[in-house]
């Protein structure tokens, strides 16, 4: 081991059926460093963690903890706490009906008997210190997804790691949240604990990280020290190519001009269950337009309401100016109306169904109970979609939960573009998904409005968004505060309405 | 997100999950209970009535508990009424043809007990075949060696200190009453109440305050999040179905001591009136909620509201089993309409 | 050549034989295969189908394959309303001996009148099964609304009927045994004269014909999966899982009703408290049997059916053998445990192991035959 790394891995690989996820990965991480992870979906980031936190094992390789001679042997998670390796994951992996305490200290003790009024104090002191409004004896349960993440994030701290995984722990915390998470890092740092971080935010990295491993196709590609790694370089050794395709779709972007076409869509002082204030909404034929806002501004919610996807409690809406009701979704799609939901695996695939059955759902449902698609009519338009969309499936008939995150969202496009609608609403289509099928969706979406179909499109990237929109609604705290088109539409002026001061 | 901070900042006291469904179950026992002695008087003002349901239902009470830490961890047990059955049967035979004693049967008791709970819990926690199927499986298997043991139904009668221990009244000093014929009557609990109460109050204790208990817990709210949290997931599965079995054995003991019988057909639906029971008591089937405390207080209610409904004059042998399901069903309700209410106050 | 192409055939054996043992159907038709070696062995006779005349004169098929269509009829009816609430709701309706017990009180009940024991209908036939069929799918809607509607796992759910059910019934029946003995009622549970197929087989053929058209000309199956799988997606989808997930407990219902009835008629006899005793735990491991995840989502239907079959064709055979009826769930549990041994993933990719260890051998050998 080198004299100043605390973790080195060498020669790790594993495999799954059919799938080499690793192949001879070397990694190493030194005292007092953030160190980036980096790589594509299926890239093997999520597997080098998993064979480094004892949730996998190796097929072949070694890992070297500081501390110990030999190679050290990691067979469970609770292995990987012992000897000093704490994690922290995408998902909450906590329990929420035990209290903040107890998922602090859960796993670790090793006395047979708890001694609550000590683990409470713990708690409080570390939660406190950490600035975490979080109280000990509440249950977990009752608090939100961000401090519940901070919680797991706390347990870490307090377990004295000498390398401390964060595996995407920025996904569902707001810009404050995550400033504050940062410091934490830095204050980590300082003391020399070793932080692998892991995440999909290019932002993020620049940020805080002193070094970037990627990956890509379970293969290194290479170690970096930051400074010396320029963002589109790294991109392209993500990607292993160069990539020029978002250029290509700025300047298509430029060229579409909605003019005074009649409106599709239009709501009037719309508002459902799910919290948000009543807002206004209109989008004309062959329009792209999106909902921005932070984290819990209210812009999913939004789109929910036009779908019916949770109950409308008031407001009017209307279809090309003739007024209809939507209170469920299939009143929508009766309406021409679609929507790929922001959870991809809880709103939107059904997950041992294949793709076939994924892909025909929607049309199937809208046509009714009684008349069935036969098995043949069902192939036709699986392969017609899966060719259309280049969705990589071994057949139409695989199970949709063995396929990649981007192929699976594809699926749910094509689920949708099958029922040929007129409004199509896409709810972050591009989430952690690998960047090549990113740009293959903006583009399908450019050229839907191009075919005269009206998309509200809505991603947590603002370029992304910028590139494919003409017209952005902002929101802040639940409600509409502010719409953007033309020359407004740059990344200053839309930070600056979320922000707010501009109304 | 301004009112997100507020909301961490702002956030209130709240009652866990745990404690709230223990609440709604002892007041509703409390209440019932008052009810029967101001309502229907006779057979519930004295404190012996109060003991006979303890002597009646203590071999259910011990199961019920054992139901509850499985259930707790997240799975299910229903071949404990066919362990108290096989229990039973073995302990005749081996009084009647082995020579045995009161107290080396109690061994005997532990033993099919433990060797329920091993075969169990590595088929459940190891191979992970569903819970459901394994104890079904036990089930068939215990209620089935015992027919095979003996198809007629045995009674222990020559054994002497069988008879004792069977005969045995525990008194309880100054809660006793005076009978119709003016008697001074004294209160008495049976042996199997003591065993009843003891194993409560370790059981309580083991899941409040070890790590085990907590673990239970954790395994049953979220497997997986418990895995990460460095909790050996499967020795946790295994050890509540260990104890579960362990408790079924040592429930038949003290069901064949208060009964002193063994057949084919003893503690017929046991299974389900300890799930049953746990439920009301506040145990969610599906794992993670649950209190030893609310299950005694759950074997309380469904035996009271039996009792209330025969005081009340409802003598048909059918009345009972639908007022027992009317009272399961309206916990049923109630907890489902808090939890449902409490899950959208969150959300919002 | 002939030699790669041989070894091109092996190993396309191999691939076979690796779909069929992770197939679903693996373990049903593992269980026949097994149940019929160990009759063949001890008594292959165990097989003959007789065509002759029965003790009331009537010409018909009889023998032990007959008896386990027959006497499966139950069975496997239950096992479909099984399936579909297993899918639907992630859960077992564990009440439905004591539902079935309710639906053929309710028909002995109309049938006899207020005799006991009697061989004339006190009312028609007819109206005894509609009522029947009406009390199954109130019970079933009552199950149905606190699991769809509540969120009440179903087990829990069901408990409530479970408990309730047999008590209903004694209720209806006033607690009393009753023999109802008109030939025309019997002949539903025996044989039609003239008929030489027992009438519950020819139900249960005309139940799967019904299922297979409503298979083919409705999208039940495709709807009952996504809810189960992914409720929230299937609402997203437009359709309305508490709708869906009510109706397989109507489904369920319906079946119990049909079931209740080809029993009570069987014998004609009905007490409330025996009255298909334990049934629901066969029901439950007929759709475990047939590889079905008790869980819920996806299903095969065919498969949970056979599982039924498999177990009546394990309980005619231990009887075959010799076994004391009251010793057979011991037996039954056996078979039980090494049924879902043999089907837990880790055992199947251990079966698979071996064969690929068995195949290579082969390989070796014949590549040194060639060197």
């Amino acid at each position: 081991m080198k004299e100043n790394s605390v973790l080195e891995m060498r020669n790790i690989s594993k495999s799954f059926p059919g799938v080499r996820a690793l192949q001879n990965v070397d990694f190493t991480l030194c005292e007092g460093e953030i160190h980036a992870l980096m790589g594509e979906n299926g890239a093997g980031k999520s597997t080098l963690i998993k064979v480094l936190t004892g949730v996998y094992s190796k097929d072949s390789g070694e890992v070297y903890v500081k501390g110990h001679d030999n190679a050290v042997s990691i067979r469970s998670p609770q292995d990987a706490q012992n000897i000093g390796i704490s994690t922290v994951y995408q998902e909450i992996t906590l329990c929420p009906n035990l209290t903040v305490a107890e998922n602090m200290y859960i796993g670790r003790t090793k006395n047979i008997l708890q001694n609550w009024k000590k683990m409470n104090a713990d708690a409080d002191k570390m939660l406190s210190a950490l600035g975490i409004p979080a109280s000990a004896t509440q249950q977990l349960g009752n608090y939100s997804i961000a401090i519940q993440q901070m919680v797991a994030i706390a347990r870490a701290v307090d377990m004295d790691c000498k390398v401390l995984i964060l595996d995407e722990p920025t996904s569902s915390l707001d810009e404050n949240e995550v400033e504050k998470l940062f410091g934490l890092m830095r204050d980590l740092k300082a003391r020399g604990v070793g932080i692998i971080f892991v995440t999909h935010f290019l932002d993020q990295v620049y940020e805080v990280c002193d070094k970037i491993t990627v990956l890509r196709d379970g293969q290194l590609v290479g170690e970096y020290e930051i400074e010396n790694l320029p963002r589109i370089q790294l991109v392209s050794k993500m990607l292993g190519k160069d990539m020029d395709d978002t250029a290509d779709i700025q300047s298509e972007a430029e060229a579409y001009d909605d003019g005074e076409a009649e409106p599709v869509f239009e709501a009037e002082g719309l508002v459902s269950v799910a919290g948000i204030k009543p807002f206004d909404f209109y989008i004309r034929k062959g329009e792209v337009n999106g909902f921005t806002g932070l984290l819990g501004s209210g812009r999913s919610e939004c789109v929910r309401a036009i779908f019916g996807a949770d109950r409308v409690i008031g407001g009017k809406v209307k279809m090309h100016g003739k007024p209809v009701k939507i209170n469920k979704p299939i009143q929508a799609m009766k309406n021409g109306i679609a929507y790929l939901p922001e959870d991809r695996k809880g709103d939107g695939i059904v997950g041992d169904l294949s793709v076939r059955e994924n892909l025909v759902l929607a049309l199937q449902v809208m046509r009714g109970f009684f008349k069935p698609f036969s098995k043949a009519q069902a192939y036709k338009f699986a392969d017609e979609y899966i060719k259309l969309l280049d969705i990589k499936t071994a057949s139409a008939d695989t199970p949709i939960n063995s396929l990649s995150g981007g192929n699976q969202q594809k699926v749910i496009v094509a689920r949708w573009l099958l029922t040929n609608p007129e409004y199509l609403i896409l709810d972050e289509p591009t989430r952690g998904i690998d960047v090549g099928t990113k740009v293959d969706i903006q583009k399908l979406v450019l050229k839907l409005a191009s075919e005269g179909k009206s998309v509200t499109f809505i991603s947590s990237e603002t370029d992304e968004m910028l590139r494919t929109c003409s017209r952005l609604v902002v929101m802040r705290d639940r409600k509409v505060v502010g719409e953007l088109t033309g020359e407004d539409l740059n990344q200053n002026k839309v930070m600056s309405t979320i922000a707010g001061g501009g109304e | 997100m301004g009112k997100k901070l507020v909301n961490m900042t702002a956030s209130k006291k709240t009652i866990t999950d745990t404690a709230l469904l223990l609440t709604i179950t002892i007041v509703t026992f409390l209440l019932m209970y008052l009810v029967a002695i101001f309502g229907l008087g006779g057979g519930f003002r004295t404190f012996q009535a109060f003991f006979d349901m303890l002597n009646d239902k203590s071999a259910l009470l011990i199961v019920s508990c054992g139901l509850s830490v499985v259930m707790i961890a997240g799975g299910i047990d229903i071949s404990v009424g066919g362990v108290i059955a096989l229990v039973g049967m073995c302990c005749v035979i081996f009084l009647r043809d082995f020579g045995g004693n009161i107290f080396t049967a109690f061994l005997v008791a532990l033993a099919i007990g433990l060797a329920f709970g091993i075969v169990q819990g590595f088929l459940v926690a190891y191979l992970e075949i569903q819970p459901f199927i394994v104890t079904l499986a036990g089930m068939f298997f215990a209620r089935g060696m015992t027919q095979i043991i003996s198809s007629d139904h045995l009674n222990v009668t020559d054994n002497e200190a069988f008879q004792k221990v069977l005969n045995t009244r525990i008194i309880i000093p100054g809660l006793g009453y005076t009978n119709n014929n003016g008697v001074y009557m004294d209160s008495y609990i049976k042996i199997g109440v003591v065993i009843a109460l003891i194993i409560v109050a370790i059981l309580f204790f083991t899941l409040r305050s070890t790590k085990l208990g907590r673990a239970f817990y954790a395994v049953g709210g979220n497997r997986q999040s418990a895995l990460m949290l460095g909790i050996n997931v499967k020795r946790t599965t295994f050890i509540s179905h260990l104890i579960c079995s362990l408790l079924a054995g040592i429930a038949g003991y003290v069901f064949f001591i208060t009964v002193g019988s063994g057949s084919g057909d003893n503690a017929m639906g046991y299974e389900m009136d300890a799930i049953a029971s746990s439920i009301i008591g506040g145990t969610m089937l599906t794992g993670g909620v649950g209190n030893i405390i609310g299950t005694m207080f759950g074997v309380f209610s469904l035996s009271t509201i039996q009792k209330i409904v025969n005081a009340a004059g409802l003598g048909d042998p059918w009345w009972t089993g639908i007022t027992r399901a009317a009272m399961l069903c309206l916990f049923l309700v109630l907890q489902s309409i808090i939890l449902i209410r409490k899950q959208k106050g969150v959300k919002v | 050549m002939a030699n790669a192409s041989g070894t091109k055939e092996r190993s396309k054996f191999l691939s076979v034989l690796i779909k069929i043992i992770t197939n679903q159907m693996f373990i049903p038709i593992a269980a026949i295969l097994i149940l019929t070696i160990v009759n063949l062995v001890a008594d292959p006779s165990f097989f003959a189908v007789r065509y002759g005349t029965n003790t009331e004169g009537a010409k018909l098929f009889a023998g032990n394959p007959v008896d386990i269509l027959n006497n499966g009829t139950a069975l496997a009816l239950l096992a479909i309303g099984m399936t579909f609430v297993t899918a639907a709701s992630g859960g077992q309706d564990i009440s439905v001996g004591a539902t079935m017990a309710i639906a053929a009180g309710v028909i002995i009940k109309i049938v006899s009148g207020s005799n006991t024991t009697s061989s004339t209908y006190a009312h028609p036939l007819i109206v005894a099964v509609l009522v029947a069929l009406l009390a199954g799918i109130l019970c079933g809607l009552f199950n149905g609304v606190l699991v769809s509607f509540l969120n009440i796992q179903p087990m829990v759910a069901t408990l409530v009927l479970f408990t309730a059910g047999r008590s209903i019934a004694g209720w209806i029946t006033g607690n009393l045994s009753y023999k109802f003995s008109a030939p025309s009622f019997k002949a539903f549970g025996q044989t039609f004269p003239g008929v030489p197929i027992p009438t519950p087989i020819i139900i249960s053929i005309i139940c799967f014909i019904i299922l297979a058209l409503i298979f083919k000309f409705t999208t039940l199956g495709l709807y009952v999966q996504a809810v189960g799988i992914n409720e929230n997606s299937a609402r997203l989808n437009g359709l309305n899982p508490i709708a869906i997930k009510l109706s397989s407990y109507i489904i369920l219902g319906v079946c119990v009703a049909i079931a209740a009835f080809v029993t009570v008629a069987r014998t004609g006899t009905f007490i409330s408290s025996t009255f298909v005793k334990d049934i629901e735990m066969d029901a439950i491991l007929a759709v475990a049997l047939g590889g079905n995840a008790l869980s819920g989502g996806k299903f095969n239907l065919t498969a949970s059916i056979i599982g039924a079959y498999v177990i009546q064709y394990l309980k005619t055979t231990l009887t075959a053998l010799g076994i004391n009826a009251v010793a057979l769930p011991a037996y039954k549990a056996v078979v039980i445990i090494i049924l879902v041994i043999i089907s837990t993933p880790s055992a199947r990719a251990w079966f698979v192991r071996q064969w690929q260890a068995i195949a290579k051998k082969f390989q070796k050998v014949e590549a040194k035959e060639v060197a």
